[in-house]
């Protein structure tokens, strides 16, 4: 990006109208990502300069412990629920989960997902790294999920969402081909990068379970009927990429789920759902370049 | 390109914690579906656990170390928000125990124990029809949190214990912190203090023992009339949809589980909310797989299943 420009630069002006029509295999109009965050967020992290991690002095316990509802209790519940109606996970991953809970992370690999990184730890921001200390979370992140799962990651969702001005480049030198960071468009876009082949892939705040529970303070009925109608607006249009993003501590309560899974049923009985993973979208987006 | 200045400490790339299970030694980790199942009395599979609390508020904030959640707002003297929130303790609550009642529910009743002094009509109703008393620090002043001192924080604990004792002749056995909210060392003080179980730590659905022994009974925030009522700013309608399909989902997950209902006087039973609180209780404890208990009853339960 063009560090301190008004424009970053990072991709070029491409209107929605008249674009190459994008065609998802089988024909399906909508490509649907499920995207868990599966997190670890520490109890006493060290203070950063430009964010603090909790609200509270620390322990934040209705902070900490709402988090770790995940990987004890709704973790479990709402991979059933996606396996069940035939949605595989692509895995925004906190790689010191695979230190610290690997029992989580085991079960996400043996369901078939995909995982990318989430940065090490949700509590530990990317704002002011040096460029080597960049390069280290990036290799770190390689080198944990692979030797975890075997996989080498694809695509970056940055650690609470905070970057530098290089993330982007230093990612693609890596090797990575897509980020979830950017948010400026419903279908696969090209991202400029110094080096390398970058792509973003629609990830979403809108539809996030975490915009929608305390953002936009939905119930979970209203909640799900969102996730309805964002699906239906974009199955109509075609070529699009839906994803959503979900938090197992929000949408796996109990109050949640239900709701959660008649959405679900529903995206995966219309028929022109693409039930899929962020690399294989990049793929046939990539191949209908 | 040149970057800026590097002002990042090099230690923020080093994890010291970064090990199989926590970074805390406070518990252990444990996934719930992989435990010994839990059979509630007459098995049923989930345990409705009513909890009200009953909060005093000082027109007088001390904001040591925080100030909880529903206090004043205003420049002193803050009649709105006072009055409001004793309305809970001379209206609202009585409007909870007639529901309580009607649906034949028992439930605990999380306490200041300045309420044991300033009210105790209040507390003698609530012990005669039968519900548990919950120990809920000393007045909405008696926040706990990192910064309070530790001989502080331990004269609180014993001082709400005793009052609640003095009043109604038992020392309670549960605790709920306000806002939950806990300093390092609350759960030794609080074992040490005799205290059986807590409710402030909301990552499960059953109880769990930390390691000291002390008991966590997890009381879902994200449940209570607060955050879906007054932070979420949803209708009491849409609370007892969520409570119904919350109940719904525990109860088809076959063993046993938790249903915490926690409820505020001054939010929920207000006129023209307390009806859908009303029927939801009616509603629930009619469930076949419904068992009504206090927080009490469902650690006795469990603790004889370990």
């Amino acid at each position: 990006m063009h560090e301190g420009a008004p424009d970053p630069g990072l991709y070029d002006f491409s209107p929605y109208r008249d674009r190459k029509r994008i065609v998802w295999p089988g024909g399906k109009s909508c490509a649907v990502w499920v995207a868990p965050n599966l997190e670890y967020y520490e109890v006493d992290p060290p203070p950063h300069p430009k964010r603090k991690a909790w609200a509270r002095p620390h322990p934040d316990v209705v902070g900490y412990s709402h988090r770790d509802h995940s990987n004890r209790v709704s973790h479990w519940r709402m991979a059933d629920v996606m396996s069940k109606h035939g949605f595989p996970g692509s895995v925004s991953l906190s790689v010191a989960l695979c230190q610290h809970h690997p029992e989580v992370v085991a079960d996400a690999k043996v369901r078939g997902w995909e995982f990318f990184s989430h940065g090490i730890y949700n509590t530990r921001y990317t704002y002011d790294m040096s460029e080597e200390q960049e390069r280290a979370i990036i290799e770190d992140s390689i080198a944990t999920v692979r030797e975890a799962t075997g996989q080498t990651i694809r695509g970056w969702l940055a650690p609470a969402l905070t970057h530098t001005a290089h993330t982007l480049d230093l990612i693609a030198e890596y090797g990575l081909e897509y980020t979830c960071d950017l948010y400026h468009d419903d279908q696969v876009q090209p991202v400029k990068t110094a080096t390398g082949k970058l792509v973003s892939i629609p990830y979403s705040l809108e539809v996030n379970d975490h915009y929608g529970f305390f953002i936009y303070n939905m119930s979970p009925r209203e909640y799900a009927e969102t996730l309805v109608r964002q699906y239906e607006r974009l199955a109509d249009e075609g070529g699009t990429v839906m994803c959503i993003p979900l938090h197992a501590y929000l949408i796996g309560q109990p109050h949640r789920i239900g709701p959660f899974e008649e959405a679900l049923r529903y995206i995966a009985a219309d028929g022109r759902a693409w039930l899929t993973k962020a690399g294989d979208i990049v793929d046939a987006w990539n191949a209908q370049q | 390109m040149e970057r800026a200045a590097v002002t990042l400490d090099p230690t923020y790339l080093e994890y010291p914690k970064r090990r199989h299970g926590y970074d805390h030694d406070l518990y252990e980790w444990s996934a719930i579906h992989a435990r010994k199942p839990v059979f509630w009395r007459n098995n049923k599979s989930v345990a409705v656990w009513v909890c009200v609390s009953l909060e005093w508020f000082p027109i007088t904030p001390s904001d040591t170390p925080f100030r909880a959640p529903g206090h004043m707002q205003t420049a002193y003297p803050d009649y709105r928000h006072y009055t409001a929130r004793d309305y809970g303790n001379r209206v609202g609550v009585y409007r909870l125990l007639n529901a309580f009642a009607n649906a034949g529910v028992k439930a605990s009743f999380a306490t200041n124990s300045v309420i044991a002094e300033r009210y105790p009509t209040l507390v003698a109703d609530i012990v005669s029809a039968g519900h548990e008393i919950i120990a809920h620090s000393t007045d909405m002043n008696g926040t706990i949190a990192t910064g309070l001192p530790v001989d502080a924080e331990r004269a609180l604990i014993a001082k709400s214990l005793d009052m609640l004792e003095r009043a109604t002749g038992t020392r309670p056995t549960g605790w709920l912190s306000i806002a939950r909210s806990q300093s390092w060392v609350t759960p030794d003080l609080l074992k040490r203090a005799g205290v059986r179980y807590c409710c402030d730590w909301v990552n499960d659905e059953l109880p769990y023992r930390f390691k000291n022994g002390l008991i966590n009974l997890p009381l879902n925030h994200e449940l209570s009339d607060r955050q879906i009522i007054t932070v979420q700013q949803q209708s009491a309608d849409s609370y007892a949809q969520q409570m119904r399909d919350a109940f719904d989902w525990l109860a088809s997950e076959a063993t046993g589980r938790i249903l915490p209902l926690h409820v505020t006087p001054y939010i929920m039973a207000l006129p023209y909310r307390i009806g859908a609180l009303e029927d939801l209780l009616i509603e629930l404890a009619a469930r076949s797989q419904a068992w009504m208990a206090t927080g009490g009853e469902i650690i006795d339960t469990w603790e004889a299943q370990q």
